[in-house]
């Protein structure tokens, strides 16, 4: 069947399977690897990817569910050089480690902060509470969101930065 | 890698077209929020030929009060349910067992409807719409018909609602003085109950409990526990009453041993949890019975 969406503010159509989840469509066939895929069962919350600017788990949605709706991936995040504060935050107050769940929980925090702009601890964790991260112990994502609540304008970074 | 069986997949437009979609096709069924049905069929426990997507039915998402009822369509989601100011001032238990069901990326798609028509004994809102009295609508090629929650409820994972029918609403009535609670007991967040418990109550205009409704998630018992109401209709709420109560709910219960929790420590928390909801919805109907008799 033929499927189309916005991925990332781009308008895209493919051809796929029906039973092709989003999080395969989204890594095997757009090849967007930034999104990651672990426990398979809605559980980990790697998968997350924005779907109509909502955190969902990719793993748990068809590609066909999305046909018609705006897909935000971590791609999508920054805008060309400008890390979005978010990615600054993570990098500022080192909010990972391995970086496998940092996909995921930059995606809920830009929900988060989209919906709340000045969210406390608690709002923080209970927002990321479906995610699991195995290195930091979590509180450096707290601080790396809070850092990117307090500072709402996206810094201006190198090309470099970006791709590194 | 977790992928469903082939199937084929069309996306309903409104309530008639999925109901004809549904009859064209035998073997199919509907997917709301896909968060039960995906990964059943992820492991093939379910493998319809044909998914029929109802998640642009947006006509069935809603909450409205109607009279002396809230209207729940059943397309609405949990995180719908969990924000609602007005189903926290009418049915704080909803919002409790909100709180607590699976996380907030889950609580996204999930939907009241696909919660009560996947039926899991430790579904947690099956319980709420139990002791609430709630009613579901389902509509099907000859129409519509509303069943109460025991006529629903067939057993684990079996409903009534027919291959060819949709849960179109659930309706709670509202109550006077009236308050409710749930707590659950999980092993960490996001996780089904090891066991929980809902209560709601009614009280008279003199104080004493008018209306009481019991019931426990995953305990084995998916009826109110009439044995327990018993003790506390017309009587003004007391602690040794809730504590009489729970004593008679645990011993009601009929919970499995699993990697949750061996059978003893369940009905622990059966008696432990029917105490404190009933304590708390108590206090909630008071509040709510105080805040009348003020504005009147
Ligand atoms: C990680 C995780 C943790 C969870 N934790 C909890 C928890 O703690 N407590 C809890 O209660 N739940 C929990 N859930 C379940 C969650 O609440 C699901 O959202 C819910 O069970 C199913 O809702 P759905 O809309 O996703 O239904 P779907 O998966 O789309 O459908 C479920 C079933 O209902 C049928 N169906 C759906 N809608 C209708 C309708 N309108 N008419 C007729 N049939 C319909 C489908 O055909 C299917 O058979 C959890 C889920 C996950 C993935
Ligand atoms: S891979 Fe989707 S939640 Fe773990
Ligand atoms: S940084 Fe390694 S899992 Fe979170």
């Amino acid at each position: 069947m033929q499927i189309s969406m916005t991925v990332n503010g781009e308008d895209i159509t493919r051809e796929i399977e029906p039973r092709v989840l989003l999080v395969h469509f989204i890594r095997d066939v757009l090849r967007l690897t930034g999104t990651h895929w672990g426990c398979d069962t809605s559980n980990c919350g790697t998968c997350v990817v924005l779907m109509d600017g909502l955190p969902v788990k990719s793993c748990t949605v068809l590609a066909a569910m999305a046909d018609g709706h705006a897909i935000t991936t971590v791609e999508g995040l920054a805008t060309g050089a400008k890390l979005d504060p978010v990615q600054q935050g993570f990098m500022e107050e080192h909010g990972l480690q391995c970086g496998f769940c940092t996909p995921g929980m930059m995606l809920t925090a830009r929900a988060l902060l989209d919906r709340n702009p000045h969210p406390d601890d608690g709002e923080i964790r209970e927002a990321i509470s479906g995610q699991m991260c195995r290195c930091t112990g979590y509180a450096t994502i707290v601080r790396s969101v809070k850092w990117a609540a307090e500072h709402p304008a996206a810094q201006e970074t190198t090309g470099e930065e970006v791709t590194a | 890698m977790q992928i469903p069986a082939p199937f084929d997949y069309a996306r309903a437009t409104t309530v008639n077209d999925a109901l004809a979609l549904l009859e064209r096709h035998p073997d199919s069924r509907v997917v709301a929020g896909g968060h039960s049905l995906l990964p059943m069929m992820k492991l093939r426990l379910a493998r319809p030929e044909w998914l029929i997507d109802i998640n642009d039915l947006y006509e069935l998402d809603f909450i409205l009060r109607e009279g002396d009822y809230l209207r729940v369509g059943a397309m609405t989601r949990h995180t719908t349910l969990l924000e609602s100011p007005e189903i926290a001032r009418l049915f704080p238990i909803i919002t409790d067992a909100e709180r607590v069901i699976a996380d907030p990326i889950v609580r996204n798609r999930g939907t009241i409807g696909g919660s009560l028509c996947q039926a899991d004994p430790a579904e947690d809102l099956s319980t709420c719409c139990v002791v609430l009295r709630a009613e579901a609508v389902i509509r099907g090629p000859g129409g519509e018909r509303t069943v109460s929650m025991s006529e629903f409820h067939r057993g684990p994972y079996e409903t009534a609602v027919a291959q060819n029918e949709i849960l179109v609403e659930v309706r709670f009535p509202i109550l006077p003085r009236s308050g409710s609670a749930y707590e659950k007991v999980e092993r960490r967040v996001g996780d089904w109950a090891v066991v929980a418990a809902g209560a709601a109550v009614s009280l008279a205009e003199d104080g004493t409990i008018d209306d009481v409704a019991i019931g426990l998630t995953a305990a084995g018992i998916d009826r109110t526990i009439t044995e327990a109401e018993a003790v506390l209709h017309g009587k003004k709420p007391t602690e040794g009453l809730f504590i009489e109560a729970g004593r008679i709910a645990a011993a009601a219960s009929d919970p499995i041993a699993d990697q949750r929790g061996p059978v003893d420590y369940k009905r622990h928390l059966a008696d432990e949890l029917t105490r404190r909801v009933l304590r708390h919805a108590c206090a909630r109907a008071l509040e709510v019975r105080h805040t009348t008799t003020q504005e009147g």
